[in-house]
């Protein structure tokens, strides 16, 4: 393959000026959390530390909740929509001024290649609070009432996989139908957000309708109890998703959830073999495979199996996985020591219950935490890593001979978020997308997004939608729901 | 002497046929006016574990029927219901005590409820679904579609729109349905269930349990073929803790302060988005 190597062409750290440490954003101004306490977001390729963050505990909680109510009764919901509007247009604008910057800072804090968080993440933030930033004015067409109203405070808690992309979706929806926030991104992906409160200070937002927290999984839990929170949008695991709707189960409080995934990649006979195989592919090493919706379970019809296996090794090969900075690469970094140690872990077990294990031939840096693209065949339905979500770049392959098995095995999970097909024939596509329960079915393409698009899932993926005319829905009061 | 009554035993309704409660167990309903008027069946744990593997096999077919039959078949649930529009008053006035005026509403009301719902199985992908302008070459759609098998616990008064109200919606959006009767006033769900039987509804898509609610409240929150409920019938306290053991397997529960609206519907859906690429 010495015809296809890339010389490498670095993108620089120079333009990210990343502060030694950062407060919490609370009423417009940067702040120190009360009780002083601090931690580290590290560069997950490289394990050196980039900033020391604030640590927000019950107490700064509770100002910043205080700050949200505040700006939410005296400032935002008198703020004419056609001007809210107009906030989100400017911090759109400003996101893609300063494109760049967010890309290398988004990629060192996440281990991510630039080539993703420059072409997917940034772009995306910034088109999601375009197309908010117009709904602001228009609520009343949603078909969501006359008189649609804002549900009032909302805290937010986001993962680190896509950081600033996951703080859009939240943040972008929520100020457009007139809710103000309090965001606590993840603990080890803390720095685009807090670039973003920047942003927000650039933009003129009022102070108070953006607050933005860091901490961990307790700074969580304090704002989803927090009594005046009316709504809490989380984006996360299953097992934390089921406990936020545990710890509101007695309280006013609504939730959107957006969960795991276990998704089903269903390539059938007469699907376009080499296009199936980038799918594939992109299905779950895009990212690192810290995707929630990553097609994990790849089910290949059996007739086709071979030819599939054979190409998808032969890709695999060329997987560039190295230095994130770098444009050439396609496989970044872990994101965390922890999240490494869970996909060893589950990769192990299907070692132990006798899947088989194959991955290219790559050498990875000694520094930081890393991961080959690895798939696992011969693997079967009770098998952990074809039930469990994985978070990382692990594929398990099964086969199935009928249309109708294939189905059976892409349902046989507890999730539902998204699903995959690949098919030449329009009507067998639009069968299989019928039968399929998830809530994103990509057909002949996977792992596409847009802020037009609504995205959720079925059964234990989650509560509600993200993005389009749907997403907007749980953000508006309703008047025929009870309790809300 | 007069002639005597042949009364009607009060039976569950599961999977299409009338059993008795598998426990053996009935409870005492008496009229507004004291009197005995049934022993209906006080359905177990076992009996609602019945039910919804009834309402699961069922709701591929139902879910899966086009909207327009789904509509006919709820259009025929009032024509059926008209014509028995006499015994569900009488069973009214029985039961709530007012006069049979007011329980010939009440029974229209139903009637109409059904007509109402009907109408709306075949326009749902017309308010709540869209076409999806994405930024590039994609053919991008969303549609709603049923959700599962849903739980449904009727509210007690008025004792036959507690019903219809909150079933309706149910198994327009093309979910099976287990209805938890209002434990003092069951006698209109399950005479509703007499008319459901007879108005080509395919057996299990709804299946009527009377008894306690609270005996079977945390059953059916713990249940994990069940996707959904509507708390109707509960009380706060026991939506609470509903939806704490509910949280097991993210059911979608809720409760609704307007009568007739189409999110009753649309709330137990879920809306499922198809990308395409468009090319050559």
């Amino acid at each position: 393959m010495s015809n296809f190597e890339y010389a490498s062409a670095p993108e620089s750290k120079a333009i990210a000026n990343i502060s030694d440490s950062y407060g919490l954003f609370i009423g417009g101004k940067f702040v120190d959390p009360r009780k002083g306490k601090s931690f580290e977001t590290i560069n997950p390729a490289t394990e050196e530390v980039l900033s020391k963050i604030g640590y927000a505990d019950k107490l700064d909680i509770d100002l910043a909740v205080k700050s949200a109510r505040s700006a939410f009764t005296k400032v935002w919901s008198k703020t004419p929509a056609k001007e809210r509007g107009k906030y989100l247009y400017r911090i759109a604008r400003i996101l893609q001024e300063r494109a760049r910057e967010f890309a290398v800072v988004e990629t060192l804090d996440n281990g991510k290649p630039i080539r993703e968080s420059r072409d997917t993440d940034i772009p995306l933030a910034a088109a999601h609070f375009f197309y908010h930033a117009g709904w602001a004015d228009k609520l009343e067409y949603a078909g969501f009432g006359n008189k649609p109203k804002p549900v009032g405070v909302v805290g937010q808690i986001i993962p680190w996989n896509f950081p600033l992309l996951m703080l859009a979706w939240k943040i972008a929806p929520a100020l457009a139908a007139g809710n103000t926030v309090v965001l606590k991104p993840a603990e080890t992906t803390p720095l685009t957000a807090l670039l973003f409160a920047q942003v927000c200070q650039q933009a003129g937002l009022p102070d108070g309708v953006v607050n933005i927290v860091t901490g961990d999984g307790i700074t969580g839990a304090a704002l989803v109890n927090h009594p005046d929170i009316n709504k809490i949008a989380f984006t996360g695991s299953t097992e934390v998703g089921k406990a936020i709707a545990r710890s509101i189960s007695a309280t006013n409080k609504s939730a959107t959830l957006e969960l795991g995934g276990k998704a089903a990649n269903l390539i059938f006979e007469d699907a376009a073999i080499d296009e199936a195989v980038e799918g594939i592919v992109n299905g779950i090493f895009f990212n690192q495979g810290h995707v929630c919706c990553a097609g994990s379970r790849l089910l290949v019809q059996e007739n086709v199996a071979d030819e599939i296996l054979e190409k998808l090794k032969a890709r695999m090969s060329l997987i560039r996985i190295g230095d994130p900075m770098d444009k050439n690469t396609d496989l970044g970094a872990i994101n965390s020591k922890e999240q490494l140690k869970r996909i060893h872990e589950i990769s192990k077990s299907g070692d132990a219950e006798g899947a088989n294990r194959w991955s290219p031939e790559c050498k990875l840096p000694s520094k930081g935490y890393w991961y080959p693209p690895t798939i696992f065949t011969g693997v079967s339905q009770s098998h952990r890593i074809a039930r469990e979500e994985i978070f990382g770049p692990v594929l398990s392959v099964l086969t199935f001979r009928t249309p109708a098995e294939g189905i059976e095995k892409a349902n046989n999970t507890m999730y539902g978020l998204s699903a995959g097909i690949w098919s030449d024939k329009g009507a067998k596509v639009l069968w299989a997308a019928k039968q399929l329960k998830a809530g994103v079915i990509w057909s002949n393409t996977f792992n596409k997004f847009d802020p037009a698009s609504p995205f959720g899932g079925y059964k234990e993926s989650g509560w509600g939608r993200e993005g389009g005319r749907h997403g907007l829905s749980g953000y508006l009061k309703s008047d025929v729901k009870a309790s809300k | 002497m007069s002639r005597i009554d042949v009364n009607k035993t009060y039976k569950l309704f599961i999977g299409g046929a009338f059993p008795r409660s598998e426990s053996g167990r009935v409870y005492e309903i008496k009229g507004a006016n004291k009197k005995f008027i049934a022993n209906p069946a006080q359905a177990s744990r076992k009996d609602l574990r019945d039910a919804v593997v009834a309402a699961k096999s069922a709701v591929s077919g139902w879910a899966n029927a086009t909207a327009f039959n789904r509509g006919q078949i709820l259009y025929r649930i009032a024509e059926i219901m008209q014509g028995r529009s006499e015994q569900f008053a009488d069973e009214i006035c029985l039961l709530e005590g007012v006069s049979n005026k007011v329980a010939k509403l009440q029974v229209d009301e139903a009637i109409d409820t059904w007509v109402w719902y009907s109408g709306w199985c075949d326009k749902l992908f017309s308010i709540s679904g869209s076409q999806n302008q994405v930024s590039g070459p994609f053919y991008n759609f969303t549609t709603p579609e049923a959700l599962g098998v849903v739980a449904v616990f009727a509210e007690s008064k008025p004792s036959l729109i507690g019903v219809v109200r909150t079933l309706a919606p149910v198994i327009a959006a093309g979910n099976s349905a287990v209805v938890i009767a209002s434990e003092s006033y069951p006698l209109s769900a399950i005479t509703l269930g007499e008319v459901l039987a007879t108005s080509d509804l395919p057996a299990g898509v709804v299946n009527i349990l009377t008894g306690k609610s609270s005996e079977l409240a945390p059953w059916v929150g713990s249940h994990m073929e069940i996707d959904g409920v509507d708390v109707a019938g509960l009380s706060k306290k026991q939506e609470e803790e509903l939806k704490l053991v509910g949280a097991d397997n993210l059911k979608r529960i809720h409760r609704f302060a307007t009568a007739n609206n189409p999110e009753r519907i649309l709330s137990f859906m879920e809306h499922k988005t198809i990308w395409h690429p468009i090319g050559i």
